[in-house]
């Protein structure tokens, strides 16, 4: 009877113990709790501290980078499409694209305009290869009232859906404004893919975790152009250092009234649009 | 060799990039066993917390049947990573902003207090068998019951309070860990099929009704592998909280519907492209005409005419087996419907669900199974049945 109470007493003094750590737990949870709603209300801010970047030449707290695409001057070459798969080595086939061009075409007595990029199985018949792209001469026949091209890529929000639902933190918004993802700590969730209003994300199945636009990270750090932009034979894609007043993006968005893909999504997208129209998707 | 990935057929306009869908049907199968274990942990509470006698035959074992599902709950995602072996790194390094970094914490928070009730609750057991037992069987109870044998009046009351209050806990844990599952999906505001306030809701009420189905089927199956009678007062119960929740999810699902469409956003005919087309077998004929209403009228009529004995067992399980069916639907559609609408708003995908993959039908079968499998052998180790079963609480 005595042994049985004794248990019973170091029972009861381990559980009060236990009960104490969870009074603790609780307490540090509902203060950690506060910290994290502010953190939740302020959405995906930079997981990255100011002067961590690696290059001692470059200073990612001095540069703020902007994208803008110009519509009215794509022609809708795809040079930039096949540019970013070789530069930045993504898969080559019809289904993950950095970057692409949506074609739309207004035929008379049509309300709504019809929509193809480069992926549709026509154009990929077109150009004979899933590694190339052309836009199939479709229309060459028919009665078309309006068409253009409207190049797109990630918007490297300043508030982007992607960062904000990452459970490790392995996409992260840079100091200098850039979307990237470690592709050594992402665990290939996706949530990301589905949080990206834009479907700029896509999952690379070689690496098993998610990918996007980098704007060329690599290259615009050591003062290169993106891929996509250097290739453009038309100007059509304008990037810059929106910090530097004379840069050619802090010109076109001033000399211009842009616009941004979906602004109601709230996640205030950096790639400044010219020349859409109503219908862009 | 299989494809490395597998491409959706269109029509209309979709992104590029939307033509590899990401979630699969491993993720449909996610929040169908993270609501069953919320279901079952229902019923256990009932009677553990609420004091419902006549739950008390299914009470141990409904307490059981949420351990086994929720020990299974992780495994449908790591299967789905694409580095499962960094799965940690959502843990270590949560991204607090994420809904998905509590994951791991919520996951692991549920299934200690499970074990821990479930230790408590057999602790009795675990004692005489310790004590009867010779040989290994001997040896692994007497390591069940971590050497603490005092079965006194006291300690038993004191086991009580323990198991009282981790029942108490557990319910906003189970209802949080699976209203949170709704939340994965209803804060996306990148999809207008997902992004609802009321799904992590709908998630919650459907929840319950899959876990009272699954008890009420694999109980009526336990008895009939026993030889004993169906405690047929136990049996209506259960009947009778399907039926009510039932209402609740009917309504609720139905308020969300009415929503998207009354709201009528961008994007809504090609909404209403898919619901009067790829959504009606799947939707309209399986989640709602056979898996809600059919069992609705069936358990209205036994309630109403009084239908008793084989009868009420025969009507009350095949009620349950179409709502555990409508369930696992409404979990389809929501997951891989939110998916095949494309985020253009004027374009529809079609997801080809693949048998033999990693991601495939069988994974996902063995992924729901393997809970089953584990119940079947912990109900020999822990029989949930007998007399051990512990009182109500006092009230």
């Amino acid at each position: 009877m005595k042994e049985s109470k004794t248990s019973l007493v170091a029972r009861r003094e381990f559980l009060n113990k236990l009960g104490r750590a969870a009074a603790c737990a609780g307490a540090a949870v509902g203060i950690a709790a506060v910290g994290v709603a502010r953190e939740v209300a302020a959405k995906g801010e930079s997981a990255s501290g100011a002067g961590s970047f690696p290059t001692a030449d470059y200073d990612w707290t001095k540069h703020r980078w902007g994208f803008g695409v110009d519509a009215t001057k794509c022609i809708g070459c795809l040079r930039c499409v096949e540019a970013c798969k070789r530069e930045n080595a993504v898969p080559g086939d019809a289904h993950h694209f950095r970057t692409w061009v949506e074609r739309y075409v207004y035929l008379e007595g049509e309300d709504r305009p019809r929509i193809d990029s480069q992926h549709d199985p026509l154009n990929i018949q077109a150009s004979g290869s899933e590694r190339e792209y052309r836009f199939a001469n479709q229309y060459k026949d028919a009665k078309v009232e309006k068409a253009f091209f409207v190049p797109k890529l990630c918007n490297h929000c300043t508030h982007p859906a992607c960062v904000q639902v990452c459970p490790t933190g392995a996409t992260y918004r840079t100091e200098d404004g850039v979307v990237l993802i470690d592709h050594k700590y992402c665990i290939g969730c996706q949530y990301c893919v589905q949080a990206c209003p834009y479907g700029a994300r896509f999952f690379n199945y070689e690496k098993q975790v998610s990918d996007k636009c980098t704007w060329c990270y690599h290259r615009i750090t050591k003062g290169l152009l993106p891929a996509c932009v250097e290739v453009c034979p038309v100007g059509a894609r304008i990037f810059g250092d929106l910090e530097d007043k004379r840069s050619p993006i802090s010109q076109f968005v001033r000399n211009n009234r842009v616009r941004v893909l979906k602004p109601e999504t709230g996640n205030a997208p950096n790639v400044f649009y010219l020349g859409l129209d109503k219908d862009v998707i | 060799m299989e494809p490395l990935f597998h491409i959706a057929t269109h029509s209309g306009t979709v992104y590029p990039n939307e033509t590899v869908i990401p979630w699969t049907v491993l993720i449909v199968v996610y929040p169908y066993i993270t609501g069953l274990v919320a279901g079952a942990f229902t019923v256990s509470s009932m009677y553990h917390v609420f004091g419902m006698q006549r739950f008390k035959p299914v009470a141990k074992f409904a307490l059981l049947t949420a351990l086994c599902f929720m020990i299974f709950v992780p495994t449908p995602l790591l299967l789905h990573l694409g580095h499962p072996e960094r799965a940690l790194n959502a843990v270590l390094t949560p991204h607090w902003t994420s809904a998905m970094a509590a994951f791991g914490y919520f996951a692991g928070f549920y299934v200690i207090l499970l074990v821990l009730e479930v230790w408590f609750m057999f602790r009795p057991y675990f004692v005489r068998q310790a004590q009867q037992r010779s040989g290994m069987v001997g040896t692994f109870y007497r390591a069940l019951s971590l050497d603490s044998y005092d079965l006194s009046d006291r300690a038993m009351s004191y086991d009580d309070k323990w198991i009282f209050a981790l029942a108490v806990i557990g319910i906003p844990g189970a209802h949080g860990l699976h209203g949170y599952v709704g939340f994965l999906f209803g804060s996306l505001k990148a999809r207008e099929w997902w992004s609802s306030d009321l799904m992590p809701v709908v998630f919650l009420f459907s929840a319950v009704i899959s876990g009272v189905a699954l008890l009420i089927v694999l109980y009526v199956l336990s008895c009939r592998l026993r030889k004993v009678a169906v405690d047929l007062a136990c049996l209506k119960g259960l009947a009778y909280v399907l039926w009510g929740f039932m209402m609740f999810t009917l309504v609720l699902e139905g308020l969300e519907f009415a929503n998207i469409v009354y709201k009528a956003r961008e994007g809504i005919e090609t909404i209403m492209e898919y619901v009067k087309g790829p959504l009606v077998v799947p939707f309209f004929i399986v989640q709602f005409a056979i898996g809600a209403v059919t069992p609705i009228i069936v358990i209205s009529y036994m309630i109403w005419r009084g239908t008793t004995g084989k009868a009420l067992i025969a009507g009350v399980t095949v009620s349950a087996v179409l709502v555990l069916i409508s369930v696992m639907m409404m979990r389809w559609n929501v997951v891989i419907g939110g998916q095949e609408i494309s985020k253009t708003g004027q374009g529809l995908l079609n997801y080809q669900m693949l048998i033999f993959h990693r991601e495939g039908l069988l994974t996902a079968a063995a992924v729901v199974g393997a809970p089953l499998v584990l119940l079947a052998l912990l109900v020999r180790l822990l029989p949930p049945w007998g007399e051990d079963a512990t009182p109500a609480p006092s009230t």
